[in-house]
């Protein structure tokens, strides 16, 4: 048991440390989602800092502290582009919004930390988002099938488009 | 005398106006030196006014660039202090409970039980982009120690590394890659006060063991596990004789004389269906060798499906033991499955109705069982959970052991 154990610790982990591997779920770079979002060319960064109200309404689609006093977002016209961070279960998961005349345009999981949950980052569970809306009461328009095993990474794949949507109102209400 | 009068107003009338032409006339040079002397001066306190101006001006801009570089010197300082004091940054911290209320009641007795099943935390820590930590510490019964009904458990302590960029080594104590629960048990996930008994007698969830493991992720909606592992310590004799949950050892102080070797397929490519299968294999299941039980293999699969309002979920597993001690016991077979239909009406509301058959090795544990149910999630990560439940022993003798039992649960997770 224990030769065994050891070498395949050895085969496993040893390619680990010994070269360039692959960084874990690291499925897109933000600057290649930004730029595929805006073909044109992609808009500078703005800032949006996130207080009063607006801070209010995040937190509570999150259903926790926004720890970040602002963010960055991209925004050309009607379409707005948001990459942000929320934990489904242990590890934050970077995902990127889309957002063109109040409705999403795509949702793509760029990094996935977690241990399970994975398969967000699938098209059938991304397309889902499409169209999507903010109904009166911060919800969306739609319903979005969950994907068993993947509880918690589904649930925060919707809060981020959920909060995306929201944050995109912001901007255009003010302009 | 009108012609001198007439020539008298026209002198007059030209005097006048040539009185007139002298007060209009262009001013002279020494004036005109005046005015533009006077316009210069003019002109070159309006430029002194405008370059002061202009100063001013870039003065308040570079205060202004001054202000927004300290404004987002302090931003960074402030979210950098927000990020450890929530730990969102590297270590992440959850965790999930569970509260049962049990009313049972059969010919052998009735009872009422209400137990805090299960209290867990997880501690998460990114390393690096590659090095990742996952960890799940829990108490079970709400009180442990000597004399009392729980544990404190370490149900999983690894690391995971990537090696490329869908394919990632494990190595530690880690929950084993088999069927529905075993990896993913939050309450707010599943329908039922209690877990499936296919999924606690067959197999022993919550099931961990320590090693070193694979897994890959394919393009297609494939994805497997294979991993190679401490094993069970099942008894060979006793009231639990032959009993899977009671071989598990749970890494404390475990015999590892014979290792264990799991394998898992998964195929998730299709919105709404999970296919899975696992296979495990136990060199011998009692780590002792010539008790009659040689060696022990798995096999599980389980098809979900859930779109729209409806969900199913089927599990079938069961195991194969050689020897001649598992065999004369007739516990050489031990299989279980089920299937569960649900309906979920809202994000809130949800019911469900399972069926179970289980043929394991201690006579109790050879039962069919229907139960059905609700949930109620008021936001997602709290659940609300109502089933009733009715067993019905295989042995005609343990008719009596036959119960109805009406749960109440809670359950969270963060």
């Amino acid at each position: 048991m224990t030769r065994l154990f050891f070498l395949l610790l050895l085969v496993t982990t040893g390619p680990a440390f010994a070269g360039p591997g692959g960084e874990a779920g690291r499925y897109m770079e933000a600057e290649d989602y930004v730029r595929g979002a805006f073909p044109g060319g992609s808009p500078a960064p703005r800032t949006l800092w996130v207080s009063g109200d607006l801070r209010d309404a995040v937190e509570r689609v999150l259903g926790h502290r926004f720890a970040a006093l602002r963010l960055r977002y991209w925004h050309d016209g009607a379409k707005s582009v948001w990459i942000l961070d929320e934990i489904g279960k242990e590890l934050p998961i970077t995902i990127g919004v889309t957002v063109a005349g109040s409705a999403i345009e795509n949702v793509r999981v760029l990094e996935f930390r977690e241990s399970r949950g994975w398969e967000v980052r699938y098209p059938f569970f991304t397309d889902q988002f499409v169209d999507a809306r903010l109904e009166a009461d911060g919800r969306l328009d739609r319903r979005i099938d969950g994907i068993t095993g993947a509880t918690l990474s589904v649930g925060a794949v919707t809060r981020i488009a959920r909060v995306a949507l929201l944050l995109d109102d912001n901007i255009k209400t003010k302009g | 005398m009108n012609i001198r009068k007439a020539i008298s107003l026209v002198t007059a009338l030209l005097l006048a106006s040539t009185a007139s032409q002298a007060q209009q006339a262009p001013a002279t040079i020494e004036e005109l030196w005046e005015i533009v002397q006077r316009q210069q001066a003019q002109i070159d306190e309006l430029r002194l006014e405008l370059g002061e101006a202009r100063a001013a001006m870039a003065a308040t801009n570079e205060r202004v660039e001054e202000t927004e570089v300290r404004v987002e010197a302090t931003g960074d300082y402030v979210e950098t202090l927000a990020a450890a004091d929530t730990g969102a940054q590297k270590t992440t911290i959850g965790g999930y409970g569970e509260l049962h209320y049990n009313n049972t009641k059969s010919d052998a007795g009735d009872s009422d039980e209400i137990d805090f099943h299960r209290f867990v935390l997880f501690f998460g820590h990114e390393f690096s982009d590659r090095v990742r930590f996952f960890s799940e510490f829990e108490l079970e019964h709400s009180l442990a120690g000597d004399g009392a009904p729980g544990e404190v458990e370490l149900e999983q302590a690894y690391a995971e590394y990537a090696l490329t960029e869908n394919t990632f080594a494990k190595t530690g104590l880690f929950l084993l890659p088999l069927g529905i629960l075993n990896e993913t048990h939050e309450p707010t996930t599943f329908y039922g006060v209690e877990r499936n008994d296919v999924e606690s007698i067959i197999l022993p969830s919550t099931w961990w063991e320590a090693g070193a493991g694979m897994n890959g992720r394919l393009g297609n909606g494939l994805s497997w596990d294979a991993a190679v592992h401490s094993g069970l310590a099942m008894p060979t004799d006793g009231g639990s004789a032959f009993r899977v949950r009671s071989g598990r050892q749970k890494v404390a102080e475990a015999i590892a004389s014979d290792p264990a070797y799991t394998m898992r397929l998964k195929y998730t490519g299709v919105r709404g269906l999970e296919l899975a299968a696992s296979y495990q294999y136990q060199a011998d299941p009692s780590q002792v060798a010539g008790d009659g039980l040689d060696s022990g293999q798995l096999f599980t699969a389980h098809a979900i499906f859930q779109r729209g309002w409806f969900g199913l979920r089927a599990l079938y597993a069961g195991w194969n033991f050689d020897g001649f001690a598992v065999e004369a016991a007739g516990a050489d077979k031990q299989d279980g499955w089920y299937v569960e239909p649900s309906l979920r009406f809202s994000d809130n509301w949800g019911i469900y109705a399972r069926y179970e058959d289980l043929d394991a090795a201690r006579d109790q544990d050879k039962f069919t069982q229907s139960e059905f149910g609700l949930n109620y999630w008021p936001v997602p990560g709290v659940v609300l959970k109502v089933d009733y439940r009715m067993r019905e022993h295989s042995l005609p003798a343990l008719a009596v052991r036959d119960f109805d039992s009406l749960s109440l649960g809670f359950g969270y997770n963060f």
